[in-house]
């Protein structure tokens, strides 16, 4: 069932002082996301995806269109008990410490006082904070325990959804890793989690669904593999071949060979060609490692 | 079926969320959840370390002053006193108060408080009260250390210890006012203007009465409408000053009192209810 539904969602910024002019931020999006699965909103810096955000967050108004969460209108404060919220490049309260501020995110949600300790407790651990950061006041933060601060804050009410802008940055490698096993546990305990990222490999890894957005406008919505299906050429096929050399192969006219870490690749138009291919690899002293259908990688469909 | 089954789960879904709370909780609970917050914030910002500069004011003054004023040291501590008072309050209620709602949205605090089931109403509010706690918290350990300075140059007990409390309840009054009017003009205007306009209204408060005088007194009926409107829409601070009779152990009226904390009363609720609309319209981009 979904738990977001967008609705020709638009939104319009005034630039300028005294020649006022319309920028289109976000351009007639309609959108919806089932329960249950981690969605990818994808796009360039500039895209509309923060604007998309914050617009459901209600910290911006839509100039034109509807935003449905959990069956209730963005625009109904009680729907914002059921859902988390991380903003991008998170501030927070610099004054408090991570758990001072986390006891009053849930002094908000009007949690009794013993459940928000415990809360507070288990979610710096989910989150894996450093036990003896937390507390120091978030002023001496660096921007990874920050994000991971504010992921915690996302889920101190124990959200159905959670709205993820770009939960992997200011993190290090070990922190994208953790964050990302902490993204997919959500999934597993049934909630639903909406990400922008532009941070393509975690999105791959993780995204049951992506919706790619080009200058405010929906390009691209579905499965991964849907999408890759929609736009790759089913015909086009790679083969892969170590113990050649490229300048002593000989292969067909429109095959393409490049050299790759893991030996010869040469792509070439369809099946029929395999076989050209192989007598070429052959006489050169090659030995063929995989032959396959070529893919496009999520950073093709997002440049396309 | 489908979608019968799809609503029943979204209302188990918002009642489990709504059980989870303790009874009665609602937008009560978020104000003082953020008022509290806020008057942490200002104790972390070291707000009160003006308590020290007060009490060193006054030291120095129940030390000094008495040796050379001939008797009227007494007169001199409450009128010293309460004057620093309503000084530092002011600086507290402008210069705190134009930054409580722009800090927030400078900074984007706000964006993970909004995504919480927090109206725009409530966080002014809550803002605001945060402030007026930190007020009184200042007020009242100023008043003890006026009194204090009292019983030190009086040697003992001094009879305008008790006079001097409906002064500062009056002063605490006319900070609360003005803090309402810092919030209002930090919902839609820089810290820097806000600041002057405030400070702008505290010096023309102080002076609305004379407003009233001078549109009787004029020829033409436009300049007349427009002074007297300005009258009403002005606070009227001349009223919550009551240093100087306190300095000479008079105490106001108790009617007087009570219909000054009516007006400010009302004067605050349609100012912060005005503060809520024009916040409430607010893109943060």
């Amino acid at each position: 069932m979904p738990v977001l539904e967008i609705a020709n969602l638009t939104k319009d910024y005034e630039v300028g002082f005294f020649r006022k002019r319309k920028v289109r931020a976000l351009d007639d999006l309609s959108l919806s996301v089932d329960g249950g699965q981690i969605f990818g909103f994808l796009g360039a810096n500039g895209a509309g995806k923060t604007t998309t955000l914050k617009l459901l967050m209600r910290l911006i108004f839509p100039t034109s269109g509807s935003a449905k969460i959990l069956n209730r209108d963005i625009g109904d404060v009680r729907m914002h008990e059921r859902i988390g919220y991380l903003p991008e490049n998170p501030y927070f309260y610099d004054y408090l410490t991570a758990r001072e501020f986390l006891e009053y995110c849930a002094q908000i949600f009007g949690s009794p006082s013993a459940e928000r300790r415990k809360r507070t407790a288990d979610l710096l651990s989910r989150v894996k904070l450093d036990e003896k950061s937390w507390d120091k006041q978030l002023r001496k933060f660096s921007k990874g325990m920050l994000q991971r601060v504010g992921l915690a804050q996302s889920l101190i009410n124990d959200p159905e959804i959670v709205f993820l802008d770009e939960p992997m940055s200011g993190l290090d490698p070990v922190g994208r890793r953790e964050v990302r096993d902490l993204i997919a546990s959500l999934r597993d305990d049934g909630k639903t989690v909406f990400m922008c990222s532009h941070i393509l490999s975690d999105i791959e890894v993780l995204c049951d669904r992506v919706a790619i957005l080009k200058r405010g406008k929906l390009a691209q919505v579905g499965h991964l593999e849907e999408l890759r299906q929609r736009t790759d050429d089913p015909n086009r096929m790679e083969i892969l071949a170590t113990g050649a050399d490229a300048s002593d192969l000989q292969p067909p006219a429109n095959a393409i060979v490049s050299s790759t870490p893991r030996g010869l690749r040469i792509e070439i138009a369809g099946e029929n060609e395999i076989e050209n291919v192989l007598v070429a690899l052959r006489k050169a002293g090659g030995k063929v490692v995989s032959i396959q259908p070529v893919k496009q990688s999520l950073e093709e469909l997002f440049m396309d | 079926m489908d979608e019968q089954l799809r609503t029943l789960d979204a209302a188990q879904a918002t009642k489990h969320h709504e059980e989870s709370r303790p009874a009665g909780y609602g937008s009560l609970g978020r104000i003082s959840a953020i008022a509290r917050n806020a008057f942490r914030e200002a104790l972390r910002d070291r707000v009160l370390y003006n308590l020290v500069l007060f009490v060193l004011l006054l030291t120095g003054a129940a030390i000094f002053i008495g040796e050379l004023s001939g008797g009227q040291e007494r007169k001199i501590i409450v009128d010293l006193g309460l004057s620093a008072m309503l000084l530092f309050g002011v600086f507290i209620a402008i210069f705190v108060g134009v930054g409580l709602v722009y800090k927030e949205i400078e900074r984007r605090t706000i964006y993970a408080i909004f995504s919480k089931p927090v109206g725009r109403g409530e966080f002014l509010v809550g803002k605001y009260l945060g402030l007026c706690f930190t007020l009184m918290v200042n007020v009242v350990v100023m008043g003890i250390g006026v009194s204090l300075a009292l019983i030190y140059v009086s040697r003992g007990w001094d009879p305008l210890i008790p006079t001097i409390w409906p002064a500062v309840l009056l002063i605490y009054m006319q900070l609360m006012l003005l803090t309402a009017v810092a919030l209002l003009f930090s919902s839609f205007s820089s810290p820097a203007l806000s600041a002057l306009l405030t400070f702008m209204i505290f010096i023309v408060g102080h002076f609305s009465a004379d407003l009233k005088v001078l549109a009787v007194s004029l020829g033409s009926t436009s300049a007349r409408w427009f002074f007297t409107a300005l009258y009403y829409l002005l606070p009227n601070l001349s009223n919550y000053s009551f240093i100087t009779p306190a300095a000479h152990g008079r105490t106001p009226a108790a009617g007087f009192v009570f219909a000054n904390a009516s007006y400010a009363l009302v004067y605050i609720t349609v100012i912060l209810a005005a503060a809520t609309l024009i916040f409430s319209r607010r893109n943060f981009k």
